[in-house]
């Protein structure tokens, strides 16, 4: 329920904050030497000059509805989950955001399948070989992979991997469904920068609540009743201790979904990041709300199914 | 805030709150700061940047280097650095820049200056806005409480970075028009307000939950039966006990921020050239990289040196500050 009204919030505020700018939608629709009096037709044409609020129902009921912009002849129309019509590019934004998401999805998916593995794998094995060198080397590679801006890592793998090794092509994305050989070559490198970045993070974090959970009176328990050591790591302690690390990888997810902005604009993929930099070049209004509040609504419905995922990870929070 | 009886409490503390010899927590763990042998080096290693950023003009001119001159000797007619290794020589120690041959070394230490600058007023910023809040919805508790941590979940469930690069240009505009110079001034503006608004809600979390279970504890109440009025519950009694927290959230916002300004200035959305930033220096790098790596290799390890040199030492105050953390690692 709080994530309905959290979502009309966020889209409320977006909608105002970009409208209040300074730049001018109206102005973006027709060229450089465009006379007043065709920016102030255009501004009324398209529904500029209305009130905010009117301007929100509008763009609101286009979501649902389906929605036709300009006027009789030269009209566009644009169906049913409309989030407005881009001037400077001709095209509904909703395709534009459809041809770009499956490649942040395919980045997202990957980076997160790769970061947890290692971020979580690392992790544990440094809370069971605590103090020895797996432990330093463990957390040694978490501060500096923390460290790292994604772009200088990201540069430095084409330089190493396709510049001066030539192991891999330089990254150009193709679509899974055409050819997913050349799919997984042109992610790869994405991914292990994405996962290198965010499994430090991770590392740390599992480190930290295996060692914590270890200290509970419910292991001593399983050890006391004679608990194989493996089974009570896997079914209890990494049980309790995944509980924080689910919260915060949900988050972290959904931002990546929204747009993995310096990593795509490092390796040229063309993803909803890629979208929203070249609409902010443009000036581009209408992309730049609708990849926000698309970036926003993967926040809410990611807090919300972290809340679920809490509830079953977490039995005391279900009672409540 | 009764002012009534707050120096009456003054004297209490004067008389009872410091016992014989003993060290506060405050002093116990920089005791332990001092003995982790990583977050020395990386103290020192902070404390060299900020002395370059802070006496870079002089440095500059002690070194013979101009970090604005351009050196057409130094680059070949492709516009690439004359000699090997992006044009490293006894003029130029760390090359020069690719099409302009102004040297790199020179532009670094003025670089140090603007992610110093951003980083530390960002941090100072978001810390005293998140204090602030977390203190006022932890003390008022019931409607305040609520409204401030309303506001704050509405605050991250925004893509903070789409939007900050989304609303860079016109809210610079914006801010240009209310008579803030316009340039890199107005750009910088616009970077520390957006970090504080997206950036005070972790802060305010923390101190609020710290807060709500402070002001249950015995000395707390002691001194509100005393009479203590806000100011002296918030100065003498909690605070004190929130700084360790603080510094380590500090400690470890930081890199964040010196990234961040270098990840905004390298989309192009946060400084402009021919200011010398590092953010700046790296995304004109990747016109070059394959030609002259070099160019990429050192602001990028400069840049990864400090925020490297910050986590160690948050680290490492971390571990000496937080109890549960366990202090042997590291």
């Amino acid at each position: 329920m709080f994530a309905v009204v959290l979502l009309l919030i966020v889209s409320a505020f977006t909608f105002w904050i970009f409208s209040a700018l300074p730049s001018d939608p109206a102005a973006l629709t027709c060229g450089k030497n465009c006379r007043p009096e065709v920016i102030e037709a255009n501004r009324e044409r398209l529904g500029y000059d209305k009130p905010l609020v009117e301007q929100y129902g509008a763009y609101m009921k286009g979501i649902f509805a389906g929605r036709t912009y300009g006027e009789e002849g030269a009209s566009v129309h644009c169906p049913a989950p409309s989030l407005g019509y881009s001037y400077d590019r001709h095209e509904c934004v909703t395709s534009l955001i459809a041809s770009t998401l499956p490649v942040t999805a395919s980045i997202a998916l990957g980076a997160f399948v790769l970061w947890m593995a290692i971020g979580v794998g690392l992790g544990t094995l440094a809370a069971l070989k605590r103090g020895r060198w797996q432990d330093r080397l463990a957390t040694g590679f978490s501060v500096v992979g923390v460290s790292f801006p994604t772009f200088f890592l990201g540069l430095m793998f084409i330089m190493i991997f396709v510049i001066w090794t030539g192991i891999l092509p330089f990254p150009r994305y193709t679509g899974i469904t055409e050819n997913p050989v050349d799919w997984f070559m042109a992610l790869i490198l994405p991914w292990f920068v994405l996962a290198l970045i965010s499994a430090a993070t991770y590392v740390r974090m599992t480190r930290n609540g295996i060692l914590e959970v270890m200290n509970e009176e419910f292991v001593r328990l399983g050890i006391a009743k004679g608990l194989p050591r493996k089974r009570l790591i896997v079914t209890y302690v990494m049980r309790a201790a995944l509980v924080p690390i689910v919260t915060i990888a949900g988050l972290d997810f959904a931002f990546l979904l929204g747009g993995a902005l310096v990593t795509e604009s490092i390796f040229n993929l063309p993803g909803l990041g890629k979208l929203t930099l070249a609409a902010v070049v443009n000036s581009d209004l209408p992309i730049l709300v609708a990849t926000t509040m698309v970036a926003a609504v993967f926040i809410v419905i990611a807090n919300a199914v972290v809340d679920v995922l809490y509830g079953y990870l977490d039995p005391r929070v279900r009672v409540k | 805030m009764s002012g009534r009886g707050t120096k009456s409490v003054e004297e209490f503390d004067a008389s009872v709150d410091e016992p014989a010899a003993g060290l506060s927590p405050f002093q116990m763990g920089l005791a332990r700061v001092r003995g982790n042998r990583m977050a020395v080096i990386a103290f020192w290693v902070v404390i060299f940047y900020v002395f370059v950023a802070a006496f870079a003009p002089i440095l500059v001119r002690l070194l013979n280097i101009d970090p604005y001159a351009l050196d057409r000797q130094a680059i070949n007619d492709f516009g690439l650095p004359a000699g090997p290794l992006g044009g490293v020589s006894w003029d130029h120690p760390f090359g020069v820049e690719p099409g302009t041959g102004r040297d790199i070394l020179g532009r670094l230490m003025y670089g140090a200056r603007i992610s110093l600058l951003v980083g530390t007023i960002g941090t100072i910023l978001t810390t005293v806005v998140g204090v602030t809040l977390g203190l006022i919805a932890g003390l008022r508790r019931g409607f305040v409480d609520s409204l401030i941590s309303r506001v704050g979940d509405v605050t991250l469930a925004f893509p903070s970075l789409l939007l900050i690069i989304a609303l860079a240009n016109p809210m610079t505009q914006r801010l240009e028009s209310w008579g803030i110079p316009a340039g890199n001034t107005a750009r910088i503006t616009y970077i520390l307000s957006v970090l504080t608004v997206f950036g005070w809600v972790y802060m305010a979390r923390l101190v609020r939950g710290q807060v709500l279970s402070l002001r249950e504890r015995e000395f707390v109440e002691a001194a509100r039966s005393f009479g203590a009025g806000t100011g002296h519950l918030v100065f003498k009694q909690l605070l004190p006990n929130l700084w360790p927290q603080i510094i380590v959230f500090v400690s470890l916002s930081l890199p964040g921020y010196v990234a961040l300004e270098a990840t905004l200035s390298f989309l192009g959305v946060g400084l402009l050239a021919p200011a010398a930033s590092w953010g700046i220096m790296l995304g004109d790098s990747v016109r070059y990289y394959r030609a002259d790596p070099t160019y990429l290799f050192i602001p990028g390890m400069v840049l990864m040196i400090l925020v490297l040199a910050f986590n160690l030492l948050g680290d490492g105050l971390r571990d000496a500050f937080d109890p549960r953390s366990d202090r042997q690692q590291l």
